[in-house]
């Protein structure tokens, strides 16, 4: 289908054929489909509430009432296989308080690879450490960190154990901007050096142009699939932001003449 | 530095137990606890300072303390556990790290094996500590084995703990699993024979405490304090104790779901 990179075609990280999930009497993801390709940085975007958290959790398997299809790196969504090939990282920092950064990350690091030798589980600690900058503060309680901090150690626990796919729910908010440019940038090598695929949530905007693909959403629909620079394109706009209100007006437009359920899906 | 991903790292099977992951658990769960000696302490000392308190309030019955006192060796780890277990696993339920691990290959058996094996050590301290004073210190006048009262307060623990993981999943907050601590013990204690035999309750309580575990607990000590040997009795009580507290494991384990609305 879409092949915008160099890379071979191969199948996609994610595939989601009318993907739907049910909370309470809500439904919060309608029909979805979309991809996401290997080896880039998608970004996820869209409001608050729009579903994006949802979406990940169901890519992750951590999601209830999943309905249609959603294969991750081959495997149906949630396989077993797939627990130590993705990272993920909940919006809220999910760590130990009252454990000491590197405690946190030996646990996880036991956890993910219990069969390595202790050597290989240090270097790989030490390495996340590295990554998210916060070798400084390795034995400091988590708790005792700033909230920047710790949600930087919940950004290292997914990094062990090299995952092929990592699923960042709002990895930046609450950064200063500094971290920001530096933690995109990791996310950056990630995916150019270490041939990770990154799904990437956010609702700041400006972070979308640094996103290889974007997936914009709205009130648990998909609005566009496409590189920023073929939204900008196509919607004669500036900017991404201004993009997405075109788009979202658009739709808004397309609902209130003769509600169509589903809004359009643009894959070029 | 770029590696080729190592897609067939052991697919390792998450249902059965696993060795590491497990004691993994365990290590992390005390290290949590040594960052918060206080409440270390407040198990540790509090079921001591009670007996001591026993001690002298029947200064004048001591029959009464040896009824009492051995029924309270194995009530006391209950309690203590299963309110550390509930508020430690809601604790993980809140923090999202509950979320994380059953992302992760961890089987729901290590998660839970993790931390009956922590606080089973940390029961085994506590009725160590809780049993020498009484039998060597407060006079209390034990007739069989004290390794036997050891071994029904360390069941005991291991009972408490699983309770407060089970219970743990029906409470949203700290608030509703510290009153689960009134709705699931005391009834038990009020039942179980500390204060009266049970065989002189109302046949229906009587009824309703031969299915609740803690009167199997205070039953055990209570043989342990009479006779010189293992009786069957005592081997019947340790053995509901002991499948008591598996059996609501296995429920609590059933809690524990890797997909969450």
């Amino acid at each position: 289908m879409m092949n915008y990179s160099s890379r071979p075609p191969e199948d996609p990280a994610v595939r989601a054929q009318d993907l739907t999930v049910v909370r309470g009497a809500r439904t919060v993801l309608r029909g979805l489909d979309f991809t996401v390709p290997r080896g880039q940085v998608t970004g996820l975007l869209g409001p608050s509430g729009c579903g994006k958290s949802t979406l990940m959790r169901a890519v992750v398997g951590t999601q209830a009432k999943v309905t249609g299809a959603l294969d991750v790196l081959g495997r149906p969504a949630g396989h077993p296989a797939l627990r130590t090939r993705i990272g993920y990282v909940t919006q809220a920092p999910s760590v130990y308080d009252d454990l000491t950064v590197r405690q946190n990350l030996d646990y996880f690091a036991a956890i993910l690879r219990p069969g390595s030798a202790s050597a290989d589980r240090r270097q790989d600690v030490e390495r996340v450490l590295t990554d998210v900058d916060l070798t400084p503060h390795a034995d400091a309680l988590a708790g005792a960190l700033s909230g920047g901090q710790r949600s930087r150690v919940s950004l290292a626990v997914a990094l062990l154990g090299t995952p092929e796919l990592l699923v960042l729910d709002e990895p930046t908010v609450g950064l200063d901007p500094v971290l920001r440019r530096d933690l995109w940038r990791l996310f950056h090598t990630l995916a150019a050096e270490r041939g990770a695929t990154l799904l990437i949530s956010s609702h700041v905007m400006d972070e979308a142009e640094r996103c290889h693909r974007l997936l914009l959403m709205r009130a648990g629909e998909i609005l566009a699939d496409d590189t920023p620079d073929a939204l900008r394109t196509r919607t004669g706009s500036e900017t991404v932001e201004a993009a997405f209100l075109h788009l979202v007006d658009a739709a808004n437009a397309a609902g209130s003449t003769g509600r169509t359920g589903r809004t359009k899906e643009t894959t070029r | 530095m770029s590696t080729p991903h190592p897609a067939t790292v052991t697919p390792a099977p998450t249902g059965a137990l696993n060795l590491s992951r497990t004691t993994a658990t365990a290590a992390r769960v005390l290290r949590q606890l040594r960052h918060d000696p206080r409440t270390v302490a407040l198990m540790l000392l509090v079921p001591c300072l009670m007996l001591l308190l026993l001690r002298y309030v029947f200064d004048g019955s001591p029959r009464t303390f040896d009824n009492i006192g051995a029924s309270l060796l194995g009530i006391f780890p209950l309690i203590t556990m299963f309110l550390v277990t509930s508020i430690a696993t809601l604790r993980e339920r809140t923090s999202g790290t509950l979320e994380r691990l059953l992302a992760m290959p961890l089987g729901k058996g290590d998660l839970i094996a993790g931390y009956a094996l922590a606080f089973g050590a940390l029961a085994i301290v506590q009725s160590t500590l809780a049993t020498g004073l009484a039998v060597w210190f407060l006079g209390l006048d034990v007739t069989g084995s004290p390794w036997l009262l050891l071994l029904v307060a360390l069941l005991d623990a291991l009972l408490g703990t699983a309770l407060g993981l089970f219970v743990s999943a029906f409470a949203a907050s700290e608030f509703q699993a510290v009153q689960f601590m009134p709705a699931v013990i005391f009834p038990q204690l009020l039942l179980c024979g500390l204060f009266t035999p049970r065989d002189a309750m109302h046949p229906v309580l009587e009824g309703v405490s031969d299915v609740l575990p803690m009167s199997y607990a205070v039953d055990g000590m209570n043989e342990v304090l009479r006779h010189t040997d293992m009786t069957a009795a005592f081997v019947r009580d340790v053995l509901i104790v002991a499948g008591c507290a598996l059996l609501v494991l296995g429920l609590g384990a059933a809690t524990l779901r890797r997909r969450t609305a």
